[in-house]
């Protein structure tokens, strides 16, 4: 093959073709990487085979054995081994998304505080940073998990907090939950309404501000429609579901006393240490992106936003936050997925996630290729469904030329 | 590029257990001049580094037996402290010539991990500690506690039998070390705490208040603890094995540390054929035929080991039980060297 270049001398021979070269790289590239994986498995599978390892996924099916606490599906010994990988998925999901909520919330506040005129608050947000962000978070974790044992009370005690909203003791946070009955599903109904009004109203509003210049307070009727209609729903169809307190006993056996399980909700200690620890931790990251993100608006836009007569509240809106937000949404995906991944610590103090679980079946059915391999593919799946969401947002938000 | 480097990443996982030493272990512990012993990361009396570093425990004797009949220096051991979860994949992938790590046989673990059992070195069982101040005399009075336990042991899948046949219910708490199960238990996270009964008796030295915990009588379950080699190896198998068995005979032909020298000169052939002095059995082990001499001058015999360790002097005050010689009461039995 010949390539006539722009050269005025004409031919170039074979292998100083740029495109051939190019193209011969590579190739050069798949076929190492195919072989190089081809290698890599082909070794695994005949190493395995002749040191008689059991392989394949046929152990999923088989009967645990094992119990486990603190699961938010049921689980017990009868259930199989891919039913403790969906229990510890479930768990890892539940502290990730709690987690991720309670730290762009934390990071938000901190972030604009750090920022702020007042001396004092100043002050704390950047101590809070710079502490928490420089402590490795494997001992923040430790370190919480024995402060909350040791401040708890024991398992036949307990203690109120937030006016008799919570109740607390070594096994955890118990608060009340709501159970559902039938004609529930009225209110269901009424919630998806609500939030597609609100859809709606937001998107008629935005339009009509557009054309005409009105504006109109769709957050705040966005917000009344998405909790009354349903509540009046409630209300209506004879409020169906009933508040379910946890229960404390003080008489009979003594394993007996205590939390009774099945009444109200549970955080267990492990639950809480973990979360309290990822979100203080990714908090800091985030308070840091949010800063960079407001200082790298450049001032001009906001004085001229003032000179255009907008007040401070709709500067920060309208102009500062818009202009932020595509600086800090790349990294604050980093962050989700880091708190996601960092969650995986879990195992220094017993919350059964993905990990945990997962390494209880490996080591009872003994086949960890298997489970390493299901385990990095939950991961990755994880990872990758919070960078497309992340990636769709930050499409959304980034600068439209019109 | 994503599915490439996908596949790469699953590739490269799947690899490290694929990495395997050649099926000649003595050969290659020969060449590199120590045994690597895979123990725990700390349990008094099995595998437990003192106050100067040094492992001690009756796991730990295995494990330099092993280096006195290959070596004749008993010191020629390097220790890997495994987790409960790490410790068959380290074996398999030959990071540890084997495991000495009060590792329970089952016929899963023998059977579909590509793993021998050389042997019993401590004959268990699993039991429960709890409380003085709950008053609890039996086990079968544990319904409704919370129990913490170590995660991927045998520990966990009894004590969730246990229960289950006493139509008991039970929390579990489980954490992968067993020390952060001894301080959650120590902090009152749980009621109850169980595993093997020696294990009980091993932690309990290490809570805030030993003397404020009570070993219940059950013993739930059968557990031998004993060293573990990979399958396709024989030579090796036979090699720990015999030094297993090599103690216990010890033992019991009143062969000792203490007397080892008078006994080179005895006229008993059986004695004669131990020290070496009759026959090649070293040699059919791939050792020196005074292989058997060096464990015992070296180590001591099992009743030694097992005094030096865990026996009534030690902290752990266990008496020998079950694991007395098969003539005093006990099933610890060896076949002969003949």
């Amino acid at each position: 093959m010949t390539a006539i270049s722009n050269e005025p001398s004409g031919k170039v021979s074979f292998w100083y073709d740029p495109r051939v070269r190019s193209i011969a790289s590579q190739v050069l590239l798949v076929i190492f990487l195919a072989w190089g994986s081809y290698e890599i498995v082909n070794n695994t599978i005949a190493n395995m085979q002749r040191l008689n390892i059991a392989s394949g996924f046929d152990f999923l099916s088989t009967e645990a054995g094992f119990a486990m606490a603190q699961t938010l599906i049921h689980f017990d010994e009868k259930s199989s081994y891919f039913r403790a990988f969906e229990a510890g998925l479930v768990n890892t999901i539940y502290v990730s998304v709690i987690g991720i909520f309670l730290a762009t919330i934390l990071g938000f506040i901190m972030g604009v505080a750090r920022l702020s005129k007042n001396w004092l608050i100043a002050k704390v947000a950047t101590v809070y940073v710079e502490v928490l962000r420089n402590i490795p978070l494997l001992l923040q974790i430790i370190v919480w998990y024995k402060i909350l044992l040791h401040i708890l009370p024991g398992k036949r005690d307990h203690a109120s907090a937030l006016f008799g909203l919570l109740d607390v003791n070594v096994t955890g946070i118990w608060v009340p939950r709501f159970i559902a009955s039938d004609g529930f599903w009225m209110t269901e109904v009424a919630f998806l309404v609500a939030i597609g009004l609100a859809w709606w109203i937001a998107r008629w509003a935005k339009q009509r501000q557009y054309e005409t210049g009105q504006p109109f307070p769709a957050f705040w009727t966005g917000l009344g429609l998405v909790i009354g209609l349903p509540l009046l729903v409630f209300l209506v169809t004879g409020s169906p579901g009933i508040i379910d307190h946890p229960v404390f006993i003080t008489e009979g056996p003594i394993f007996k006393r205590g939390f009774q399980q099945g009444a109200g909700f549970n955080f267990s200690p492990e639950f809480l240490a973990l979360l309290f620890a990822l979100t203080l931790y990714t908090g800091t990251f985030i308070a840091e992106i949010v800063r960079a993100g407001i200082l790298s608006v450049s001032h001009g836009q906001t004085e001229a936003a003032g000179a255009l007569g907008l007040r401070r509240g709709k500067i920060l809106r309208f102009v500062v936050i818009p202009q932020a937000m595509r600086v800090i949404i790349p990294p604050l995906t980093s962050q989700y997925l880091n708190l996601t991944k960092n969650s995986s610590l879990a195992m220094a103090i017993g919350y059964m996630d993905i990990v945990g679980t997962g390494g209880i079946v490996l080591n009872q059915s003994g086949q960890a290729v298997e489970v390493i391999v299901m385990i990095m593919a939950v991961y990755l799946t994880l990872s990758l469904l919070t960078s497309a969401f992340m990636n769709w947002y930050n499409a959304k938000m980034s600068l439209v030329e019109r | 590029m994503k599915k490439t480097l996908l596949a790469l990443a699953v590739g490269t996982a799947v690899s490290v257990a694929g990495v395997a030493a050649s099926a000649g272990t003595l050969d290659d512990v020969k060449a590199k001049g120590h045994v690597q012993c895979g123990v725990t990361q700390g349990l008094p009396g099995f595998s437990n580094p003192d106050d100067k570093g040094n492992w001690k425990g009756i796991d730990v004797d295995v494990c330099r037996a092993i280096a006195a009949a290959i070596f004749g220096d008993a010191s020629k051991v390097k220790y890997t402290p495994l987790s409960s979860k790490e410790r068959f994949t380290a074996l398999q992938s030959g990071e540890v010539d084997l495991l000495s790590r009060v590792t329970t046989w089952t016929m899963t673990r023998d059977t579909a991990l590509g793993l021998n059992f050389a042997g019993v070195t401590y004959y268990d069982g699993q039991g429960f500690m709890v409380r003085k101040s709950l008053g609890i005399t039996s086990a079968l009075q544990l319904g409704g506690a919370s129990v913490c336990t170590s995660t991927g042991t045998t520990t966990e899948l009894n004590v969730a039998d246990y229960f289950r046949a006493n139509n008991m219910e039970m929390k579990v708490v489980a954490f992968e070390k067993s020390d952060e199960t001894v301080a959650a238990y120590d902090k009152g996270r749980c009621d109850v705490y169980t595993t093997d009964q020696s294990g009980l008796y091993a932690q309990r030295l290490k809570l805030t208040k030993s003397s404020d915990h009570i070993v219940l009588p059950e013993i739930i379950s059968k557990e031998p603890l004993g060293p573990v080699v990979r399958q396709g190896d024989d030579q090796w198998f036979n090699l720990v094995k015999w030094t297993l068995f090599a103690m216990v005979n010890a033992e019991e032909m009143g062969i000792s540390s203490k007397n080892i020298d008078e006994m080179m000169n005895s006229k008993n052939p059986a004695v004669r054929r131990f020290v070496g002095k009759e026959g090649t059995f070293g040699e059919n082990l791939g050792v020196s035929n005074d292989w058997a001499v060096n464990i015992v001058k070296q180590v001591g015999n099992y009743g030694e080991i097992f005094d030096a360790n865990v026996g009534p002097d030690t902290p752990l005050a266990i008496s020998r039980g079950i694991n007395a010689l098969w003539n005093k009461g006990g099933i610890q039995y060896a076949p002969p060297i003949r």
